[in-house]
């Protein structure tokens, strides 16, 4: 009672100094959001928590880390062996990179998915596509540091790529360099963006991205805005408090994603040379590239449009497009209804051709060139441009579905939904659990479960 | 205290020549910041030039020297090499070297000073890449109609044993020929041309 009174006082002298209460009531325990939030809409906090994985591991790599030409290497081997725990704090940095865009390329495609980057959410979508560019651009930095074979030449192609700009591009990569080749004075001012321009620019579009989402209110699976139903009291009847319900819901994905997170960093920190690539375990040598150069696996959609088109500005102009046609998305599709699940069989088919392209593209930028691959992300690489020129025509028009009036399930139930594709999927999950082995699985399993309720529960069946 | 009117058209010149003003000035300040970007005395001053022996350089032979922090080879190519410059010409973007950067005298069909030896920048005009010396005839990668030269393994770029680009790559020019002299038959000097420019 009387710790009670104390605190009490205490958060109503805090409260008349610093809005904490109201902070809390608004985007906390008072933010409704939707109640029908599935597993892709996971992504967002994850993103976050990678933010700050990667910002506490990089203030502590720094600690041991030196910017020179002649040192980063050595200093980055030094942390490997011989800082305590040093390879623990390294590979939580450079996984993390990895999954930071795993988690933000999921992310994107929930928002394409449901249409989330529609009125009244451009905002939130245009802060969000900064957030990405200025990831691309951390990440690139970062990726100097070690001053490896790779980080050498990834720098010296990826600066090159100003240069291709007319009239100012000498110029401009000249200034980004500091020098005539990629030298000391790049490596030491890349540090300098990477540990703390490019980071706090970050953090401060993820409080623009989270604030315009406040605003605006989350979208969800079914595209329907949940402000125009409230209650009697002014709340949404489809909405339920952020924090306890999603907050809860959030802390089991993180400890399912820190089990990935896990896994990589002790039993395969360099993914077989996907996360950290072989070539860079050499020391930066301006003398010799290495005989196959590929960008990091998260670069190489873009690094594959760059290569499919036989013409350097165009090539450079061609990628440049593809990053922004994505941040034209909200004016481009016209289409009122946001959700995949009442949009039109056009729009289903060209956003899964879409992803196979970008997969494709991000394939294909990991191999050599050759005559077969650049056809392919040729091929690739119209598809992935027509999605976005095709979409304003087709979206104008669109035969959509009715949308509900209310709120429908996380994940629509696989006997509530119709289409060939579907009877097709029920057909054939039919006919896997007809057979034997599958039985069998099952009554093993359901057999497992039943004895570990039996050991562990409180109350017996 | 008056009850007399604001005079808001003075507000909105005085609003308007701080604001001018304040961009300005902070124009002026950012200025330092950009220009310090750029490369130091230090780093301008590291451009000197550099002597190299070719008496040991034999036929076919390269040798790869630092020159300004870049790789430059200087080659020396066969008698058979010589004649398939002449035969890959329809296939090269550039092939008078008309759009291309070389000193004066290496203006011609071998891109050099001397027919046999080759001095090239081992930079890709495409994005920076060293390119690879490939002499042989027809390698399984390359194709059968591969006459040697150089590839750049980072993009496909492909250039003749002149350093000059083929069509359909994405290399917009020939590669760089570097400013240089021969002090006598043996002693090369890059970084200079002749007469000192």
């Amino acid at each position: 009672m009387m710790s009670g009174e104390k605190s009490n006082t205490v958060l109503a002298w805090l409260d008349e100094r610093l809005p904490v209460t109201s902070f809390w009531k608004e985007h906390l325990a008072g933010y409704y959001a939707p109640k029908n939030f599935n597993f892709l809409y996971f992504f967002g906090s994850l993103a976050l928590l990678v933010l700050v994985i990667q910002i506490v591991t990089g203030i502590f790599l720094a600690m041991h880390y030196k910017p020179d030409a002649n040192l980063a290497f050595d200093s980055v081997e030094y942390i490997m062996r011989d800082v305590s725990w040093g390879w623990l704090i390294r590979y939580m940095h450079s996984t993390g990179a990895s999954l930071f865009f795993v988690v933000v390329y999921l992310h994107m495609f929930r928002g394409l998915f449901y249409g989330s980057f529609k009125k009244p959410r451009e905002l939130v979508w245009l802060f969000g596509m900064f957030i990405f560019l200025l990831l691309m651009a951390e990440a690139f930095m970062g990726y100097l540091l070690p001053w490896g074979q790779m980080s050498y030449w990834g720098a010296q192609v990826i600066i090159s790529l100003f240069g291709a700009i007319p009239v100012v591009g000498e110029q401009l990569a000249l200034l980004i360099r500091g020098d005539y080749v990629v030298a000391d004075a790049t490596l030491n001012r890349f540090f300098a963006l990477h540990v703390s321009a490019i980071p706090l620019a970050l953090l401060g579009l993820v409080v623009f991205h989270l604030a315009a989402l406040h605003t605006v209110g989350s979208n969800n699976p079914d595209g329907v805005e949940i402000k125009s139903d409230k209650d009697e009291n002014g709340i949404p009847r489809d909405g339920i408090p952020l924090h306890p319900y999603y907050t809860v819901k959030d802390l089991f994905v993180v400890s399912v994603f820190l089990l990935v997170f896990s896994f990589i960093i002790f039993y395969t920190p360099e993914v077989g040379g996907y996360f950290l690539e072989h070539p860079n375990f050499e020391p930066a040598n301006p003398m010799k590239t290495p005989e196959h150069i590929a960008p990091v696996w998260y670069f190489t959609p873009f690094y594959s449009i760059l290569r499919a088109i036989p013409d350097k500005l165009g090539g450079v102009v061609a990628m440049g497009a593809s990053i922004a046609v994505l941040f034209l998305l909200p004016w481009l599709d016209r289409c009122p209804v946001k959700s995949i699940r009442y949009r039109s069989r056009t729009f289903k088919l060209s956003l899964v051709l879409l992803v196979v392209a970008f997969i494709g593209l991000g394939i294909l930028g990991t191999k050599p060139v050759t005559v077969t691959t650049t056809l392919l992300a040729r091929l690739f690489s119209g598809i992935y441009f027509l999605f976005f020129i095709a979409l304003p025509f087709y979206s104008r028009a669109e035969k959509t579905l009715p949308l509900p009036e209310r709120l429908r399930a996380p994940v629509i139930p696989l006997a509530e939904r119709h289409g060939l594709l579907w009877d097709c999927i029920r057909y054939l999950l039919q006919g896997v659990q007809s057979c034997e082995a599958y039985r069998r699985a099952e009554a093993e399993v359901s057999g497992l479960c039943q004895k570990l309720k039996q050991t562990c529960c409180k109350s017996k069946p | 205290m008056t009850d007399q009117s604001v005079d808001t058209s003075k507000r909105w010149f005085l609003t308007k020549t701080a604001s001018v003003m304040g961009a300005l000035g902070t124009a002026l300040a950012a200025a330092p910041f950009v220009a310090s970007l750029q490369p130091s005395l230090k780093a301008q001053a590291a451009g000197a030039p550099i002597e190299v022996d070719l008496s040991k350089l034999e036929s076919g032979q390269k040798i790869t020297v630092m020159w300004r922090g870049k790789p430059v080879w200087v080659l020396r190519r066969s008698s058979e090499a010589l004649k398939s410059l002449g035969r890959v010409e329809d296939k090269l973007r550039d092939p008078g070297s008309d759009e291309s950067d070389q000193p004066p005298g290496a203006k011609n069909e071998t891109r050099s000073l001397k027919p046999e030896i080759l001095v090239a920048l081992a930079v890709c005009t495409h994005l920076g890449c060293a390119p690879t010396y490939r002499p042989e005839l027809a390698p399984a990668d390359l194709g059968p109609d591969w006459m040697g030269g150089f590839f750049c393994p980072c993009h496909g770029s492909r250039f003749d044993l002149a350093g000059r680009v083929y069509k359909g790559v994405p290399a917009p020019k020939n590669l760089d020929i570097p400013p240089h002299h021969y002090l006598s038959d043996t002693r090369l000097l890059i970084g200079l041309n002749e007469g000192g420019a």
